[in-house]
């Protein structure tokens, strides 16, 4: 009687869980991506809108490589995305994308955005910039100054071992070396007001709060705060702070970037590349810009006024895969120097 | 004394031993998967987390379980005396409302208060006008964002779990050993340190080890707040260096912790039996508080419902509302409900009945049955997302082979029929929160004597009868709170749902992930307060139910005693 009972159940579990999949049978592709839904959803309807394809997402927090590859050559997954390069590369280093040629991608991303086999492509770029207090005499930056003493218990940031952290600390360590970058993490860490916690925006908002002066975060959030679509609270914080575009010594502002590429085993492989072609058209790279507040990759978009004003972007030159190789280095860095404690 | 099977029954194996044993391997399937993956890590990674990460990890780890463990014994025994013992204004709404925490995921509470004692949120911001400052650079308040406010919002939001447990006791067993203490003339101020205090022991010890489980496994809160436990090493060492052998590391040593922990609450109770003999439980009779003391105890009973409940509570509805006007309702919500219902519904049955067949095995043949129980609650000890990820490649191997034979007999090819139902979610869960409902049980089957099962054996009553007939009617309140907490807790699990959902499918904790991962928690109010919603509901039914053997007659020989 029991086990009738619980066969039952599973049955049941089966059904309910089975019967929306089994539904959906048309043109769809799925894509795996630990891009913010919210973020994407404005995208993928106006590629469903022109192409009439369906696009069923999941958004997977961590362990993106770690699924498809556990499901192996059943995975349904057509195109995955992510929104930090290391991300992406680790992806196509465990052989789980697979090259795709397009001419539509070629033309319309930089070669030095795209993998040259075509294994990963960038779709939009984001900068790491310096949230300042509003009053402060300050309009230019460069990142090795968060160490100065001069901005002892003022500065916020988020957790070290974020992967947009890493990705600055890692180009850190291609610019000057381990040593210097273990140096100048202490230095950081001496000059932080408060944990290094939370999100980029909540920098702006402890700013605004007193509990630092300035702080580090990505450009995209200015535009959500300031636009006023995170609500009147964001509003408030974006417009409380100053935002500068730091550089390196010697170099540019560091970008990270967020791009796709299509799965080993996709089961709508012309599907995938058909969803990759659209977000690098003119139309949804202005909606990178607009929506999203990101720099198009596709040279000469257009780039939403609030992002723009913040200044020119000069892009530093490191290769993205130079700074994806020293991401385990940094990540260590930051254990060894405490930096999150 | 436990009772012999009969020598027939002997020469075959029991169902139980069978289905316990299943259970437990079940169980550890995950964690020896894990320990492959443990085993596949690099010389290199192993040491630079010895030296850099695991001393600071493990210290503020301890730290953390020490004090919040304190803090929720502190405060969940010292509310379930008042409410049992006392009365004064208001008890009886406190009686229930000292529950309501329970339904406040740890991660929803230390965004609620961050943004409520923030600089610039309404605390800071009155407290300033009030003393006449201008701007947060002026006056500020000490960032909750530490050590010592992590103890506190975790204290305050998982106390219920001590409180729960101490206020069954007190309520039903204590009574004839308080009154005897007092006719030999103890105080009623000492009575409670010197004798309601050492009988709840094993009660608060369950209470206390549940709590202390559950914060090892928080990673919203403690990651939020900025303390680096063992648990968010896990993560972020599994996350940026995409290792999970070096994440697997730690969380077979997060295990080691925890065994040890079980262990030592093994010897904490081991030294009295606590089958309350007595023929005649009833419950306690309660004093009437007047005047200041009564008014200490209702706002000492108040304050851990506002602090745990009532503040973020009040956050979400504000929060809410304002979404809801600013940015509406989203379509989804309606599915998302659907879905984590059915999820935790289905989860909860398949664990309680998994749980009942661990307690009844380690009932009947305690003491080698003793090891099966403690492997069935392992689950609990690790961490959500490390468990998935042991869950993943059994799961997807399972997959693999349900679809080759599929394919071999049928020609028709499964798919991912495990993963793409969502049953590997409900493994998670079952796995996961084993150790919520065989606790409770364990509780439930350790107030009914063996002296039970004994008569009902000589009356003539077959094992399977003495089961049906005996356990499970006085086993009804341990079960039911059992199934609700397992409930509570699959509606607020988040790390394992992301990570073993299957496509397209969102749940609650998921959809407020989704949206919090943008670092707005407010948009996300919406979906937190119906979590919080749907983790009232069985609060509010366990609550009705407790009051329950109050009112029929149990152990008693003599007519049932109808209370209040």
């Amino acid at each position: 009687m029991k086990a009738r009972f619980l066969s039952a159940l599973l049955t049941a579990a089966v059904i309910v869980s089975g019967v929306p999949s089994a539904l959906a049978a048309e043109q769809t592709i799925s894509l795996y991506t630990t891009r913010e839904p919210g973020l994407i959803e404005p995208l993928l309807t106006a590629f469903t809108k022109e192409t009439g394809i369906a696009v069923k997402t999941m958004f997977v927090k961590d362990g993106l490589a770690e699924r498809v590859a556990a499901e192996g050559e059943r995975s349904p997954a057509d195109v995955l995305m992510t929104v930090d390069f290391g991300n992406l590369i680790d992806l196509v280093e465990k052989g789980l994308t697979q090259p795709v040629k397009s001419s539509v991608l070629e033309s319309a991303i930089p070669a030095n955005l795209r993998d040259p086999n075509g294994h990963w492509y960038t779709l939009s770029m984001r900068a790491r910039v310096l949230y300042a207090e509003k009053n402060l005499d300050l309009d230019k930056f460069q990142y090795e100054q968060l160490a100065d003493p001069r901005w002892k218990g003022k500065v916020c940031i988020r957790s070290g071992q974020h992967p947009y952290n890493t990705a600055l600390i890692g180009a850190y360590i291609v610019h000057h070396g381990e040593a210097a970058t273990e140096k100048w993490l202490r230095g950081v860490k001496a000059n932080l007001g408060r944990k290094a916690t939370g999100g980029d925006r909540d920098v702006a908002r402890d700013i605004m709060g007193g509990i630092c002066d300035i702080g580090i975060g990505n450009s995209y959030y200015v535009g959500l705060m300031r636009s006023g679509k995170g609500g009147a609270e964001q509003k408030k914080w974006g417009e409380a702070i100053k935002v500068i575009l730091p550089t390196f010594e010697g170099g540019g502002t560091q970008v990270n970037v967020s791009g796709a590429a299509v799965a080993r085993h996709a089961p709508n492989k012309e599907g995938a590349v058909k969803l990759l072609e659209f977000l690098v058209s003119d139309a949804a790279q202005k909606l990178y810009a607009e929506a999203n507040f990101e720099y198009p990759v596709k040279p000469g978009a257009p780039i939403h006024p609030l992002i723009a004003e913040l200044g020119t972007l000069k892009v530093d030159s490191i290769p993205l895969t130079d700074i994806a190789r020293a991401r385990k280095t940094a990540s260590q860095l930051v254990d060894k120097t405490g930096f999150d404690q | 004394m436990s009772t012999t099977a009969p020598a027939s029954a002997r020469r075959r194996v029991p169902l139980r031993w069978v289905g316990a044993g299943a259970i437990a391997l079940l169980v550890v399937a995950p964690v020896l998967a894990l320990a492959f993956a443990a085993a596949g890590g690099s010389e290199g990674l192993w040491s630079h987390l010895m030296q850099h990460v695991l001393p600071v990890a493990v210290r503020d780890t301890l730290i953390l379980l020490l004090g919040v463990g304190l803090l929720s014994t502190a405060i969940g025994t010292g509310a379930a005396w008042l409410v049992a013992a006392y009365d004064f204004p208001a008890r009886r709404i406190f009686d229930w409302a000292l529950l309501l925490p329970l339904a406040v995921p740890t991660y929803i509470i230390a965004y609620a208060y961050l943004d409520v004692l923030h600089p610039v949120g309404p605390v800071q911001s009155a407290l300033r006008a009030l003393l006449g400052y201008e701007s947060p650079r002026d006056f500020r308040l000490p960032d909750v964002r530490s050590m010592l406010g992590c103890i506190v919002l975790l204290g305050f939001v998982l106390y219920p779990y001590v409180y729960l447990a101490a206020r069954a006791l007190f309520r039903m067993q204590a009574a004839n050993f308080i009154e005897a203490a007092r006719t030999l003339g103890v105080t009623r101020g000492q009575v409670f340190f010197r004798v309601a205090l050492p009988l709840a022991r094993p009660a608060v010890a369950m209470g206390a080890s549940l709590v202390l489980l559950e914060t090892l496994n928080d990673i919203g809160a403690s990651e939020f707040l900025g303390v680096r436990t063992l648990t968010v090493s896990v993560y972020t060492t599994w996350v940026t260096r995409s290792d999970l052998a070096g994440a697997a590391q730690i969380a077979l040593a997060m295990l080691a912790i925890v065994v040890a922990l079980l262990l030592l609450e093994r010897w904490a109770r081991r030294q009295r039996r606590y089958a309350n003999e007595s023929r005649h439980l009833r419950p306690l009779a309660q004093y009437r508080l007047r005047g200041l003391k009564a008014a200490v105890a209702s706002i000492a009973c108040g304050i851990p419902v506002f602090v745990g409940f009532a503040v973020p509570a009040s956050y979400l509805i504000v929060e809410a509302i304002e979404r809801a006007q600013f940015a509406g309702i989203s379509q989804q919500l309606i599915s998302e409900v659907f879905n984590t219902v059915t999820l935790s519904a289905i989860a909860t049955v398949l664990t309680v009945l998994c749980a009942l067949m661990v307690a009844y095995a380690a009932r009947i043949a305690r003491r080698r049955m003793d090891a099966l129980t403690r492997v069935a609650s392992l689950g609990y000890a690790i961490p959500g997302a490390v468990l998935a990820t042991g869950i993943l490649p059994i799961v997807t191997g399972l997959d693999a082979a349900i679809d080759s034979t599929a394919q071999h007999l049928f020609s028709k090819s499964t798919g991912l029929l495990l993963l793409g139902t969502g049953a590997a979610v409900v493994y998670a869960y079952v796995v996961r929160f084993l150790a919520v409902s065989a606790g409770s049980l364990e509780a439930g089957y350790a107030r009914i004597s063996q002296s039970l099962d004994g008569a009902a054996r000589t009356l003539g009553a077959t094992p399977t009868a003495v089961f049906w007939r005996v356990h499970l009617p006085l086993l009804r309140p341990a079960l039911i709170a059992g199934a609700l907490l397992v409930f509570v807790d699959c509606v607020k699990e988040l790390p394992a749902t992301l990570l073993l959902r299957p496509l397209g499918f969102e749940t609650l904790s998921t959809h407020l992930y989704g949206e919090a991962a943008r670092g707005t928690y407010e948009d996300a109010s919406i979906a937190a307060l119906l979590i919080v919603a749907v983790g009232l509901i069985p609060v509010m039914i366990l609550l009705r139910l407790s009051d329950g053997p109050q009112r029929t007659a149990t152990f008693s020989a003599t007519p049932a005693e109808s209370t209040r």
